[in-house]
C-alpha cells in the first residue's frame, strides 16, 4: 500500500504531517485501491453515510424547535410544521430519511449476503455492521416516539412492555425504563436524550466499520482475493467517488420524491392524533422497517419465547461468518446458494407483509412458517450447503478470465500461507 | 445501468407491497377531483374560502382548530383572504386575555396573531356537550385518518338509514364510511345550508368538497410551496445526475472496465 511511502510535498505539510498524519490519512483515502468490478450494489455504503449525516443535521435543527414534554411535544411538532421557516421540509426529510436509511441498509445487508462479504477476513466489519443496524433500530424506535402521537405512545408501550417478559426482574426493568408506572413524561424526556445520543454512537461505529474495511479492502462481485494495488483495482478517487456520487444522486431523486410528494405515506395516520393513554388504536403497528421482526415476535405464542425469537433473528446474523461453511464468497459461483438467497429475500418480504396484518388466521400461519424458514435458512441450510454444494469455477483475477477451478484457489492459497506462519 | 433498472424496480415493488399491506380494511370511498393532488397540485382559492365558511358556520360549533391562527388565513398558499377580511374575521371572536393590571382576565376582540378560538373550554366540556364523544380537533384531521381527504369527503355524505337488524342507541347515527358504521356526529350537511357569497350552489356534495379542501390546507398549509420546491429540486437533481453520469463515463473510459 502506497500510504506508507507518502510524504507531503510542502515543508509546512511535512511539518504538520509528522505531528498529526492527517495528510497521510487523506492520501490513503483517495488512493485506496478498490476492485474495479464493483457494481452499483456497492454504492450503498456511501449512500448510508449520506443518510446518517442527513439525519444528524436535520435532527439538530429539529431539536432546536422541539419540546420534549408530554404536554407540548405534539404541539411543538405542529409548530415546526407550520411556523418554523422550512420546518416542514426539515421534518419531512428527517422522517422520510429514516425510511430511506433503512431501505439503503437493507440493500447493503442483502448485498453482503449475496456476495459473501461477511466471510473471512471481513467478520469484524460485518459484526460492527450488525451493531450499527441494532443501534439504528433503537434510534428509529426512539425517534418515532418523540412526536407523541397515538402510534408513538402505544408503540412505546408495546415495545417497552417486551422487557416485562424477562423472568423475575422484568416488571422492575419496565418501571425503570418508563421512569414511572406507565409511558409518560419521564419516558419521553429520556427517549429524547437517547435518540440524540445514538446517532453519534453510530457515527463512531461507522468510522470503525470503514477502518476495518480498509484493512483487507473491499470484497467484490466475484468474491476473490485480489492483489492491491494491481490492474484489478482503481484508486478510490476519482473512480469510486464519481460512481458513488452518481448513485447517490439517483437515490436522492427517490428520496426527494417521497419528501415533496408523498411525505406521509410511509408513516401511520394515527400518529397525527395526539397521544391519549385512555384510547388504544385498533391496530398497533411499527414502522415498515421493523415489520419482519414484529411478525417473528407475534408468531410465537409465548411472550418470553417471542422476544427471544425476535432478538435471535437479529443476533443470528452476527454468527453468520461461522454458520456459512462455504469457502466460496460470491453467490455467482454458488448455484444452489443463489436460489436459497432469493428464497430468503422472499421470506423476509413475506414476514414484513404479515407483520402489518392482524396476527390471526391465515396471516398467523404464514408468519409461523416464514419464521421457521428464516431460522432454517441460517441454522441448517447455510451450514449444510457449504459441504454439499458443487460450486462453479472461480476466476483467478478480475482482469484475466482464467478459471482457477473450485474451490476458490486464491482464498485457499491465502489460508495456507496463514497456517505456515 | 442495467443494475439501476433492477434496483429501481425492486424499490418500486417493495413499496408497492408495503402500501398494499397498510390498506387492511378497504372501503370504496367517494371520488372527486382534488385540485391539490399531483406534483403540480394547488389549492382552489375560492374552494378554500368557501370551505372556511362551511367550517365556520357548521363545524366550528363543536370542532376546534387549535393549531391555526387568524393570520394564517391571509398567508400565501391558503385561502388568501385580504388582511382587512382576516382582521374582520378575527375581530368577530371574543378572546380571553389577561391578566390585566388589576389581575383580572378580560375579553377582547380577536387579532390576527390569535389562535382560532376553541368552541369549548376544554376536552371535558366538549365531551359533556356531545354525549361523551370528543369532537376531534380538525387542524390535522385529514392526515390523522387512513383514507385522508377521500374519507372525510365520503363520511360527510355517508349518512343513511341503518340496515335491518342494526339498532342504534340514542345519539348514535349510521354512516357507511365510519369505522364500525356507528358515529356520534349527526348528519350536518343539507342542501342550501350555507349561503355562499360567490353564488356557488351549496349542494351537500359542494359543501363536503369545499370543507375537505379547507381541511387539507389546515393540515398541510405549505403544500403549494412543497409541490413547487419539489419540482425544482427534482429537475435540478436530474440535470445534475445526467452531468455526473457523463463525467463518470469520461473518467472510467481511462480504463477498459465498463461502468
Amino acid at each position: 500500500m502506497s500510504e506508507h511511502e507518502y510524504t507531503p510535498k510542502s515543508k509546512v505539510g511535512k511539518w504538520f504531517n509528522d505531528r498529526l498524519p492527517l495528510l497521510t490519512l487523506a492520501n490513503h483515502l483517495t488512493d485506496y485501491p478498490t476492485p474495479k468490478n464493483l457494481n452499483y450494489w456497492w454504492t450503498f455504503g456511501g449512500i448510508l453515510t449520506f443518510c446518517l449525516i442527513t439525519q444528524i443535521v436535520t435532527g439538530l435543527v429539529l431539536a432546536m424547535h422541539y419540546i420534549a414534554h408530554a404536554d407540548m411535544a405534539f404541539q411543538s411538532v405542529e409548530h415546526i410544521m407550520r411556523d418554523v421557516n422550512y420546518g416542514w421540509l426539515i421534518r419531512y426529510i428527517h422522517a422520510n430519511g429514516a425510511s430511506m436509511f433503512f431501505l439503503a441498509v437493507y440493500i447493503h445487508i442483502f448485498r453482503s449476503l449475496f456476495y459473501g462479504s461477511y466471510k473471512s477476513p471481513r467478520e469484524i466489519i460485518w459484526i460492527i455492521g450488525i451493531i450499527i443496524y441494532l443501534l439504528m433500530m433503537a434510534a428509529a424506535f426512539l425517534g418515532y416516539v418523540l412526536p407523541w402521537g397515538q402510534m408513538s405512545f402505544w408503540g412505546a408501550t408495546v415495545i417497552t412492555n417486551l422487557f416485562s417478559a424477562i423472568p423475575l426482574v422484568g416488571e422492575g426493568i419496565v418501571t425503570w425504563l418508563w421512569g414511572g408506572y406507565s409511558v409518560d413524561n419521564p419516558t419521553l424526556t429520556r427517549f429524547f436524550t437517547l435518540h440524540y445520543l445514538i446517532p453519534f454512537l453510530i457515527l463512531g461505529l461507522v468510522v470503525l466499520h470503514i477502518w476495518a474495511l480498509h484493512v483487507p479492502g473491499n470484497n467484490n462481485p466475484i468474491g476473490i482475493d485480489i492483489k492491491k494495488p494491481s490492474k484489478d483495482t482503481v484508486p478510490f478517487h476519482p473512480y469510486i467517488v464519481i460512481k458513488d456520487g452518481f448513485a447517490l444522486l439517483m437515490f436522492m431523486i427517490v428520496f426527494a420524491f417521497f419528501v415533496f410528494y408523498t411525505p406521509n405515506i410511509l408513516g401511520h395516520a394515527d400518529n397525527y392524533i395526539e397521544a391519549n393513554p385512555l384510547v388504544t388504536p385498533a391496530h398497533i403497528v411499527p414502522e415498515w422497517y421493523l415489520l419482519p421482526f414484529y411478525a417473528i415476535l407475534r408468531s410465537v405464542p409465548d411472550k418470553l419465547l417471542g422476544v427471544i425469537a425476535m432478538l435471535s433473528a437479529i443476533l443470528i446474523l452476527a454468527a453468520l461468518p461461522w454458520l456459512d461453511t462455504s469457502k466460496i464468497r460470491s453467490a455467482v459461483f454458488r448455484p444452489l446458494y443463489k436460489q436459497f438467497y432469493w428464497i430468503l429475500v422472499a421470506d423476509v418480504l413475506i414476514l414484513g407483509y404479515v407483520g402489518a396484518m392482524p396476527a390471526e388466521g391465515i396471516y398467523l400461519l404464514i408468519a409461523r412458517i416464514a419464521t421457521a424458514y428464516y431460522f432454517l435458512h441460517f441454522l441448517v441450510i447455510l451450514p449444510v450447503l457449504g459441504f454439499k454444494e458443487r460450486t462453479t469455477p472461480v476466476p483467478l483475477s478480475i482482469t484475466e478470465p482464467i478459471l482457477g477451478g473450485s474451490p476458490n484457489l486464491a482464498a485457499v492459497k491465502k489460508k495456507d500461507s496463514f497456517k505456515d506462519q | 445501468m442495467k443494475n439501476f433498472f433492477r434496483i429501481s424496480i425492486l424499490i418500486a415493488l417493495f413499496f408497492g407491497f408495503q402500501f398494499n399491506s397498510n390498506a387492511a380494511e378497504k372501503v370504496e370511498y367517494l371520488k372527486t377531483d382534488w385540485s391539490f393532488k399531483g406534483p403540480f397540485g394547488k389549492f382552489d382559492r375560492a374552494a378554500l374560502q368557501r370551505g372556511y365558511q362551511v367550517y365556520q358556520e357548521v363545524c366550528s360549533s363543536c370542532h376546534s382548530m387549535k393549531y391555526l391562527s387568524y393570520r394564517n388565513l391571509v398567508e400565501e398558499g391558503g385561502p388568501e383572504f385580504s388582511v382587512e377580511q382576516a382582521k374582520a374575521i378575527a375581530a368577530s371572536f371574543e378572546v380571553k386575555d389577561g391578566p390585566n393590571a388589576d389581575g383580572e382576565m378580560f375579553m377582547r376582540p380577536g387579532r390576527l396573531s390569535d389562535k382560532f378560538v376553541m368552541p369549548y373550554e376544554n376536552e371535558k366540556a366538549a365531551q359533556a356537550a356531545n354525549g361523551g364523544a370528543y369532537p376531534p380537533d380538525m387542524t390535522v384531521l385529514v392526515k390523522a385518518r387512513g383514507g385522508g381527504v377521500d374519507y372525510i369527503y365520503s363520511l360527510l355524505q355517508g349518512y343513511e338509514d341503518p340496515p335491518a337488524g342494526v339498532t342504534l342507541d340514542d345519539g348514535v347515527y349510521y354512516n357507511k364510511y365510519m369505522y364500525g358504521n356507528k358515529i356520534k356526529m349527526s348528519n350536518q350537511l343539507s342542501d342550501g345550508l350555507v349561503e355562499y357569497s360567490d353564488g356557488t350552489n351549496a349542494s351537500i356534495e359542494q359543501m363536503a368538497k369545499d370543507v375537505t379542501t379547507f381541511l387539507m390546507w389546515t393540515a398541510e398549509p405549505h403544500l403549494e410551496t412543497r409541490h413547487k420546491m419539489g419540482f425544482k429540486a427534482i429537475v435540478y437533481l436530474i440535470i445534475l445526475t445526467v452531468l455526473v453520469y457523463f463525467s463518470m463515463k469520461r473518467i472510467w473510459s481511462r480504463i477498459e472496465t465498463k461502468v
